[in-house]
């Protein structure tokens, strides 16, 4: 009898039976609607993945693992193999990383030990607002601005310099043209560089400063405490880094379709029209016929998904690694 | 007491050699991220200034209002319509599922769940838009038509890993003791996430909805095969096809008259002005919200 006075005298303070009911409802609901989000997150994943499979399956059962190294794209005999354009995407994608890693690595610097302090977030922001310029601009200013120069003045110098020398000069030819591999490197810099040095810059704000601060005692200078502290320790988050702009690199379709001449073929020089996977689908996908040209540019997708996939499971761990040694050590 | 590390001197003075040489090279390093900053700072300008350059004398009422033409003289107004149906429409489904993805995340999931669904996100956003374009090709388009619908579920997939990681981010960041006083009050577990925890993050959850806006306006391959072929006029059911900016440029930029390439410049201005515009402001709000739950810690 007291016990229950006491209850009764007490429920109305805490909310009523009612409210209890609800609040145990109501953490249910959230937590389940919660939960189904984050499974159909895994769904679309899981989805994406099973429908381009699906409209890939008759190029794959048909080419086989062959299609990866078969150079034929002929849709009037129904013979297709991705080979011209895996390798073209390796070049532009690994030209491209060979020139934003450098890059990405100075700003980065740049930004964490080098910079006045005052300015680092506005040239920070800068820098990243490049990775926010749409991709079929950064492709317009590729045809109009970029191409008659490097066509012009860039591929003459560059020749120039480098042509003369055995096998490396075979990358430097003479065919000058104002579409080609080379522009779409230079472009997909551009589009890499924003997104390996932000990336780069995270990985260098998690160096122990007790670290820095040690190399800077014993009389380094700047440049000895980045390469004895600084790069050493962040070296796993930087291929990390690297890694997922070539992910970047190798997806980009549009702004490399604007630029990079959309002619398949397997040469050296570098001032040659090129096409890769990424750019043989925005450019032809829509107009495809045949049932099996479709499907080969699903195989194209496929090979795309699977490369973006390795790209990030590889890097997430790379970055990840860092990262939990730099929680770990309670920085 | 003979300390053995002084006979073998530290790595660090082991290569020090001359101190004017090693000043000389600290010099030339710090030139060169100079100069790699400024390089990239520049682009940006030479970009911006390229597009306003040769847009701005394209750009008037006219243009902004008139439909896009396939020949002659044409605007875009048609287009900008299209976008912002698409844009609104991914953002409506992407914003409040991303939202209830970070709330799992960041309020429910056990730390191997957490794990698991941001590498689903991770991969998501890894995954090549244009190859989206194909998986919505093939899920809505195929058999069907070209729909508006289909280009914003399609821009909706690039921007939800986008908003679940961001909101992530920033309801981590709420101070648990906020949400303790909730839960010592005797709110429940929901009402103090959603009264509490959602609330003191909600500007910072804008910031990342607006950047993943910013990045969908701009996205052109996730629209290349669900909403391309689109007539040169006012069309605002997304049931069909829906004339946009991007797709507009691209098919400009592509053409060989120097007409068009002007009314690509031109579109391309307003689009990268509305890109930066919301950037910046979304980057503006991040930076006072941070501040204020800085203070707030």
């Amino acid at each position: 009898m007291t016990t229950e006075s006491a209850t009764a005298s007490l429920t109305p303070v805490l909310g009523g039976k009612q409210r209890g009911l609800l609040d145990r409802f109501g953490d249910r609901a959230l937590y389940l609607i919660t939960l189904a989000a984050a499974i159909g997150s895994v769904v679309i994943v899981g989805g994406l993945a099973y429908k381009i499979i699906d409209e890939a399956s008759s190029a794959i059962s048909t080419f086989g693992l062959g299609f990866l190294t078969t150079s034929n794209f002929d849709p009037v005999h129904d013979q297709f193999g991705a080979a011209d354009f895996i390798f073209g995407t390796a070049v532009s994608s690994f030209g491209a990383l060979l020139l934003a890693t450098p890059l990405s690595i100075a700003i980065a610097l740049f930004l964490t030990e080098l910079a006045p302090r005052r300015s680092r977030t506005p040239i920070g922001t800068l820098v990243e607002l490049l990775a926010g310029i749409p991709s079929v601009i950064l492709g317009l200013w590729g045809i109009i601005v970029l191409g008659p120069v490097l066509n012009d003045h860039v591929e003459p110098a560059l020749h120039a310099v480098f042509g003369w020398i055995p096998i490396v000069g075979n990358l430097f030819g003479t065919d000058y043209s104002l579409v080609g591999m080379f522009p779409a490197i230079v472009i997909l810099t551009i589009m890499t560089v924003p997104i390996v040095s932000s990336l780069t810059r995270e990985i260098f704000a998690t160096v122990p400063p007790t670290a820095k601060e040690g190399a800077l005692a014993l009389g380094g200078t700047r440049w000895e405490m980045i390469k004895t502290v600084v790069l050493p320790y962040s070296r796993p988050g930087i291929v990390g880094a690297v890694i997922l702009g070539l992910g970047r690199a190798v997806g980009e379709a549009i702004a490399v379709t604007q630029v990079i001449g959309n002619t398949p073929g397997i040469h050296a020089n570098l001032f040659l029209p090129s096409n890769t996977l990424a750019s043989q689908i925005a450019n032809t996908y829509q107009g495809a016929t045949s049932a099996l040209t479709i499907s080969s540019l699903a195989y194209f997708a496929v090979i795309l998904f699977v490369l973006s996939l390795i790209f990030n499971t590889v890097a997430r761990l790379l970055v990840r690694s860092v990262q939990a040694r730099a929680g770990a050590s309670g920085y | 007491m003979a300390d053995p590390q002084s006979a073998s001197p530290h790595p660090l003075l082991e290569t020090s050699g001359n101190l004017r040489r090693r000043r000389a090279v600290n010099r030339a390093v710090e030139l060169s991220a100079w100069v790699a900053a400024l390089l990239a700072v520049a682009i940006l300008a030479l970009v911006i200034a390229s597009v306003t350059v040769k847009g701005i004398s394209s750009i008037s009422l006219d243009f902004l209002t008139a439909n896009t033409a396939d020949f002659g003289p044409g605007g875009i107004g048609n287009a900008i319509i299209g976008t912002g149906i698409l844009v609104g429409l991914a953002t409506l489904m992407a914003v409040p599922f991303g939202i209830l993805v970070a709330i799992y995340t960041s309020e429910f999931a056990g730390r191997r769940n957490q794990s698991v669904i941001r590498y689903t996100l991770d991969v998501l956003n890894g995954v090549p838009t244009i190859v989206t374009g194909i998986f919505i090709f093939g899920l809505l388009v195929a058999g069907h038509q070209q729909s508006g619908f289909a280009g914003s579920v399609a821009l909706a997939i690039v921007m939800l890993p986008l908003v679940a990681r961001s909101c992530h981010e920033v309801l981590t960041l709420v101070p648990g003791s906020v949400k303790e006083a909730g839960l010592a009050l005797g709110a429940s577990r929901w009402r103090t996430t959603l009264s509490i925890t959602v609330p003191t993050a909600l500007s910072g959850m804008i910031t990342g909805a607006l950047l993943a806006v910013a990045r969908a306006a701009g996205e052109t391959a996730p629209l290349l095969f669900t909403t391309s072929i689109f007539a040169n006029f006012v069309e605002t059911d997304p049931s069909g096809a829906l004339p946009n900016i991007p797709v507009q440029i691209f098919k400009f930029s592509e053409s060989p008259e120097p007409a068009k390439h002007a009314q690509a410049w031109a579109a391309a201005l307003v689009l990268i002005a509305f890109v930066l515009v919301i950037s910046v402001a979304a980057r503006i709000l991040s930076a006072r919200m941070r501040r204020r739950l800085g203070a707030a810690r």
